[in-house]
């Protein structure tokens, strides 16, 4: 295995603790913003979809640019869609 | 591929591998730039989940993790080709576009279906940048064969990217786990919304058969990786994956949805980090983690919540579509008579009770009553009588649904409480009022072990001085049990259409 991926795995080990102690204390009443919030988070995946597209050789590879524009569309009605109506539902919760 | 071409994409495009690989190339001050930012963003993402502990902050968390977003896009934009810029913002203008659009038309109760949507549509997503770097990598492995004379350090590092073993086996697992949640999704969003049947859909030999498409997905990606990556042996984990999240949600009943769609938001994250892992990209890698990590306790807690093992809920069968039967409204199946009120008796004691806890169900977003249910706690407020919610966590079709669904109809999130808050101040409630729940205040988990449901952690009204159930009638919950709290002494029965009842209550108690 390779130091890069080995230090990948160390990060998404990690990240999966840091993960458990922050989504424990988010209670009941937030669940559902929570899962479209992460959804959109998990909309991250645009990052890659942008950097195979802009760099390299998936300017020339068709097959390649392809793909990645498609994810770009998926990846952004996540990113979007999930921030938009998270903040809708969040906009809802009002104090007496 | 010419000399030049090799070198800009072995420093621009395999930041982290090659930064070690080929530490001739060097990093540019782009990249670095690049992965500050992603550092920034990730650490946004957390400081904006943290906020999620309170509904107060809960908006500023939000457009944090927003913010963290548009940096890590912005700042991936910093190394992209000029040339290839048009063709990006179109893509990304329509899916923010269709994003926008749904999430501004979607009604609060059909919210479990779009996140599902959602889910599927982040697992196809990182799927398919996945197949992308695979047919990036091919095109680059056969512009090394066109150009041989290629500096040796160069094709050194581009070889070790392009065909190491472990990059190829994380492309297979991106796809598995992306085609899983994208088609297990569409499955889910369909049930949720009711294009498909809502009921458990047993596939012969079902557990079988999802093993033995998870080992020929698993040996599809094995194939891939040790003949240095075929196109067929990739595209028989894509179809195999495919089925695969098919065949997983299926036999899932509409019910049991909470669970799944917790499960496929965590698989969504885990595709996401797959994905890093190709790329060596952090951000991905730590986005993926909380999602995936945000998604599996939310499926814990779903499942507690059902007192029944994840296990259970995914190959059992059960969870049928919400009961709709038709069933006599004057006596239970045991026979024992029932106690039955009409609106002006649920006034009198409403009005001269101190304390009223309501617990809905999924029967009262069926039956449109949340904003009828608020408008009768307002008034019994009005009048001095303390309100409150109790929620039990599998009351919605989602985890926290039925918060959502009363906080659009401005009920204020102080009086919602969990179900260990309720049970807390449960004795203490002159009145509590069960409005179109059924399984979930069901007493007989507490004592009867001979029920499918024993065990099951509730809502305990029984305990309250009166309890009022608004049933449309004595048909049992989606557990197929009969309730024995609607037979207790301190029971009373308000038979009919729940937003119907619930106004009429107000108007009596609007009299007294």
């Amino acid at each position: 295995m390779n130091e890069a991926l080995l230090i990948s795995l160390f990060v998404f080990v990690l990240a999966l603790f840091v993960g458990n102690e922050l989504i424990q204390k988010v209670p009941q009443t937030l669940h559902t913003p929570l899962m479209s919030g992460s959804n959109a988070i998990s909309g991250i995946t645009v990052v890659g979809a942008l950097a195979l597209v802009g760099t390299g050789l998936a300017q020339q590879e068709g097959l390649a640019r392809w793909l990645g524009l498609a994810a770009i569309v998926f990846a952004m009605i996540n990113v979007v869609g999930g921030f938009a109506v998270t903040d809708r539902m969040l906009r809802m919760f009002r104090r007496r | 591929m010419s000399i030049l071409k090799a070198i800009e994409y072995g420093s621009l495009h395999m930041t982290g591998a090659l930064a070690q690989a080929a530490p001739q190339a060097g990093r540019s001050v782009m990249t670095t730039v690049q992965d500050m930012a992603y550092l920034v963003a990730s650490i946004l993402f957390i400081l904006g989940i943290k906020r999620l502990r309170s509904p107060k902050t809960a908006r500023d968390g939000n457009t944090i993790a927003a913010a963290g977003m548009a940096l890590a896009i912005v700042a991936t934009l910093l190394t992209a080709s000029v040339s290839s810029l048009v063709g990006m913002a179109i893509a990304a203008l329509l899916g923010s576009a269709i994003g926008a659009v749904m999430a501004a038309r979607v009604q609060m109760t059909q919210m479990p279906q779009m996140v599902a949507l959602f889910n599927g549509f982040g697992g196809i997503a990182s799927a398919l940048v996945a197949g992308g770097e695979w047919a990036s990598e091919r095109a680059s492995a056969a512009g090394q064969q066109a150009a041989p004379a290629v500096d040796a350090a160069v094709t050194h590092a581009t070889t070790s990217a392009s065909t190491s073993v472990e990059t190829q086996v994380m492309i297979g697992l991106s796809i598995l786990i992306g085609m899983v949640a994208f088609t297990g999704s569409l499955v889910a969003a369909g049930k949720l919304n009711g294009n498909i049947s809502g009921k458990p859909i047993v596939l012969p030999a079902q557990l079988a058969l999802n093993v033995a498409l998870l080992v020929g997905s698993l040996v599809g990606i094995g194939l891939f990786a040790a003949l240095g990556g075929p196109m067929w042996a990739l595209a028989l984990t894509v179809a195999l994956s495919a089925i695969l999240g098919v065949t997983l949600t299926v036999p899932i009943g509409g019910a049991d949805m909470p669970v799944m769609v917790s499960l496929l938001n965590s698989y969504s994250g885990l595709a996401a980090a797959a994905t890093g892992f190709i790329i060596f990209n952090k951000a991905l890698i730590v986005s993926g983690a909380l999602v995936g990590a945000s998604g599996l306790i939310l499926t814990v807690i779903m499942c507690k919540a059902m007192n029944r093992s994840l296990a259970n809920v995914l190959f059992a069968g059960i969870g049928t579509a919400d009961s709709t039967g038709a069933a006599s409204t004057t006596e239970s199946a045991t026979g024992k008579p029932v106690k039955r009120a009409d609106a002006d008796d649920t006034a009198i004691i409403l009005d001269s009770a101190q304390r009223v806890m309501f617990v809905p169900g999924y029967g009262l977003a069926v039956a449109q009553a949340q904003h009828a249910l608020r408008e009768l706690a307002d008034e019994l407020t009005r009048r001095g009588v303390k309100v409150m919610y109790g929620v039990h966590p599998v009351a919605g079709r989602m985890p926290g649904h039925m918060n959502v669904l009363l906080a659009e109809a401005d009920v204020p999130y102080e009086q919602l409480l969990d179900i260990d808050q309720a049970n807390a101040e449960i004795e203490q409630c002159d009145v509590a009022m069960v409005i179109g729940a059924n399984d979930v205040v069901n007493p007989a988990t507490r004592h009867d072990q001979s029920s499918p449901i024993f065990g099951m952690p509730i809502i305990d009204v029984d305990k309250a001085q009166t309890v009022f159930v608004l049933k449309r009638s004595m048909a049992a919950g989606y557990a197929g049990v009969d309730n024995e709290l609607f037979v207790a002494d301190n029971t009373l029965m308000v038979f009919g259409d729940a937003k119907d009842t619930l106004q009429k209550v107000l108007a009596a108690i609007k009299e007294l």
